[in-house]
């Protein structure tokens, strides 16, 4: 210790004691077969799903209009379709940081929060899916353009390309983190077979649950696999991210044509899915009095989590800069000075707002453990995240190289519409899922309960 | 009674060091046909009773071996055979093209045949196990660690074993039907 008042740093614990296996069970798999549901969730879903009416009214109108409907045209080719597509997916990042990153890491703390945030991961990835298969105004055609496969027209897709390396990264992500959540509910809906009362429900979880029972020799291969899992999706998250980037640093327009793109791109990622992940948990501790299992600590260890990538983010902003000055190449130059005092100037300076100065009250840690305080900058850094996206894309295609071609972009009703539809849509899934799934690893928070210490025994 | 078909024979514990404690017992005594069952992982408890299978640490590298040469091979034949487009007289095989595609297929196929391998090791999908059919059982995902000994076991006697696995502190030894 380097200064006597360090050691009364003593950090909240991880579950709150008093917790047993049964309490733990009971608590958890209570919130889906206890019988009472609060009324928030009622009210949530029922908002959630109007404004996903929404995005099907979108959506629909799109199909058949086309995408002259929206705000896109030359030089701006990439509007909010891209924006949202890139937001999301990036907010879908934290999941799976969490689930393997730090179980690599041996996180302990990541127990509470990591289904819950493999939840978050799937339907924001869902959500992110939406964007570029609309995009192409004509997404059932989309399958041979994407798609390598064996068709009556004999063309195949161009793999030299980064859309397509999207492609493969965004599937391959998707079905990843749905088999690593799927593997990682396997015990609990066992959990929710054996308590629940009803036939029906039984057979329902008892279908899901493959018929688990708990034996050593399926944990013994079970915590392998999770292991293993963890280990691929480790380098898989931090490729998902960098793959989204490269369809910006492939191309030649100054502002996107940067070597720092990757690194700042999964670092953006990562702080982005923290901020949802608290905007989450922050609220639905609170309506379903999970305080004993979502600590002060769990807050305050993503409050750290966030201010840490977000400065991240701030030196690539940084970075962006010194290069527009450094490369004394005139185009590179004129984007950042056309950033900071264009058109666009605004957005970009309510970015730096956002994203660099709020998330410094995060050195305080009167407001790291304040959950209201936590909320409050979270909110604002989703909202940065997504005028980062924005300036990348709009900004950057707007004045490029010939003032001939240079163009404002406006989004339309019908980009905003499609943009909060998803929200919509990523709410009422979320609801959904807390309300039939156990939203807390209800297995491996009886490994935390003090009881799980086997006497005698190294460790556990 | 004694005369009734039996799967075998299981000992409830009421914590996790009661069940490791008697599956080393278990195991020492020279039963070799047990299992352990709690509602979470127990690293010793696998190793008490002498499980210990790396079978999927090979299969989850032919599943990346596979994704592997997919991708390669997709990509190649694709851009060789298939479908070559001369682009600025740049090279048909421009494999540094490729890693991304190939990496993303290395990690898909690698999960996959992970997680389907931890399924058919495991022998699941089994919706009925004769151990289902002990009522406290259900306490398995809950709260309580069970210890069971099958009959097929070649040191399985039944009042012998019974008695044995009511000396290891035991809360409760219950027959399983088949």
């Amino acid at each position: 210790m380097l200064n006597p008042k360090a050691a009364t740093y003593e950090p909240a614990p991880l579950i709150e004691p008093g917790h047993t296996f049964g309490s733990i069970t009971d608590k958890i798999a209570g919130v889906v077969l206890g019988g009472r549901t609060p009324l928030t969730w009622f009210i949530v879903v029922s908002i959630g799903f109007m404004i996903m009416g929404m995005l099907g009214m979108a959506v629909t109108w799109l199909i058949i209009k086309g995408t002259g409907i929206w705000g896109v045209n030359i030089p701006i080719g990439w509007g909010f379709a891209i924006i949202n597509f890139v937001w999301w997916i990036g907010i879908g990042h934290a999941g799976t940081l969490i689930s393997a990153i730090l179980l690599l890491l041996k996180q302990g703390w990541r127990t509470s929060i990591n289904r819950f945030a493999e939840g978050m991961t799937i339907f924001a990835v869902m959500c992110a899916g939406l964007f570029p298969l609309i995009h192409t105004g004509r997404p059932w055609l989309a399958a041979y353009w994407l798609f390598p496969y064996p068709n009556s027209m004999s063309i195949w897709p161009q793999f030299r390309s980064p859309l397509i390396w999207d492609v493969f990264a965004v599937s391959t992500y998707f079905t990843v983190s749905l088999i690593f959540w799927y593997v990682g509910l396997i015990p609990d809906l066992a959990t929710l077979r054996d308590k629940a009362k009803l036939k029906s429900v039984k057979m329902a979880y008892g279908m899901l649950a493959l018929g688990w029972r708990g034996s050593a020799r399926h944990w013994q291969r079970y915590e392998h696999v999770y292991l293993l899992l963890a280990g691929l999706s480790t380098p898989l998250v931090l490729s998902v991210h960098t793959v989204v980037s490269f369809d910006f640093a492939i191309g030649i327009i100054p502002g996107w044509h940067a070597t720092i793109f990757p690194p700042y791109f999964v670092a953006g990622a990562i702080y982005a899915g923290f901020a949802m992940v608290l905007t989450l948990a922050i609220p639905i501790r609170k309506i379903y009095g999970l305080e004993d299992f979502i600590t002060i600590r769990h807050l305050e260890n993503m409050g750290k989590v966030t201010l840490v990538t977000g400065m991240i983010v701030g030196y690539g902003y940084l970075s962006e800069v010194f290069f527009g000055y450094y490369s004394a190449n005139k185009y590179e130059g004129f984007m950042i000075w056309n950033r900071m005092h264009g058109p666009y100037a605004p957005i970009y300076w309510s970015l730096i707002f956002c994203n660099i100065i709020t998330p410094q009250w995060l050195w305080f840690r009167r407001v790291r453990t304040s959950p209201l305080g936590l909320f409050a900058v979270a909110m604002v850094v989703n909202v940065g995240m997504w005028l980062e996206r924005f300036v990348i894309v709009v900004t950057s295609l707007h004045r490029d190289f010939l003032p001939s071609s240079w163009g404002m972009y406006y989004p339309t009703i019908w980009d905003w519409m499609t943009f909060i539809g998803t929200i919509g849509m990523f709410v009422t899934l979320f609801f959904l899922f807390i309300r039939f799934l156990p939203m807390i690893s209800i297995f491996e928070m009886r490994t935390m309960a003090p009881e799980a210490k086997i006497r005698g025994s190294e460790g556990h | 009674m004694d005369a009734a078909p039996l799967y075998g024979l299981m000992a409830e514990f009421d914590g996790p060091t009661g069940l490791v404690e008697a599956a080393k017992r278990a195991y020492a005594e020279g039963y070799r046909n047990i299992d352990a069952f709690s509602p979470y992982p127990i690293e010793e408890a696998w190793e008490a009773i002498g499980q210990h299978d790396r079978r999927l640490s090979l299969i989850v590298l032919g599943g990346g071996l596979a994704g592997l040469l997919t991708g390669i091979g997709l990509q190649e034949w694709v851009h060789l055979f298939a479908y070559p487009i001369n682009i600025a007289g740049k090279p048909l095989n421009s494999w540094p093209q490729f890693v991304p595609v190939t990496f993303e297929l290395t990690i898909l196929f690698a999960s996959i045949a992970g997680v389907i391998g931890m399924i058919v090791l495991n022998g699941l999908p089994m919706p009925y196990h004769p151990v289902f059919n002990v009522e406290r059982f259900e306490r398995a995902s809950r709260d309580k660690f069970f210890l069971l000994v099958e009959a097929t076991d070649p040191k399985f006697d039944r009042a012998k074993t019974r008695d044995f696995l009511k000396g290891l502190n035991a809360s409760e030894v219950n027959d399983v039907a088949p």
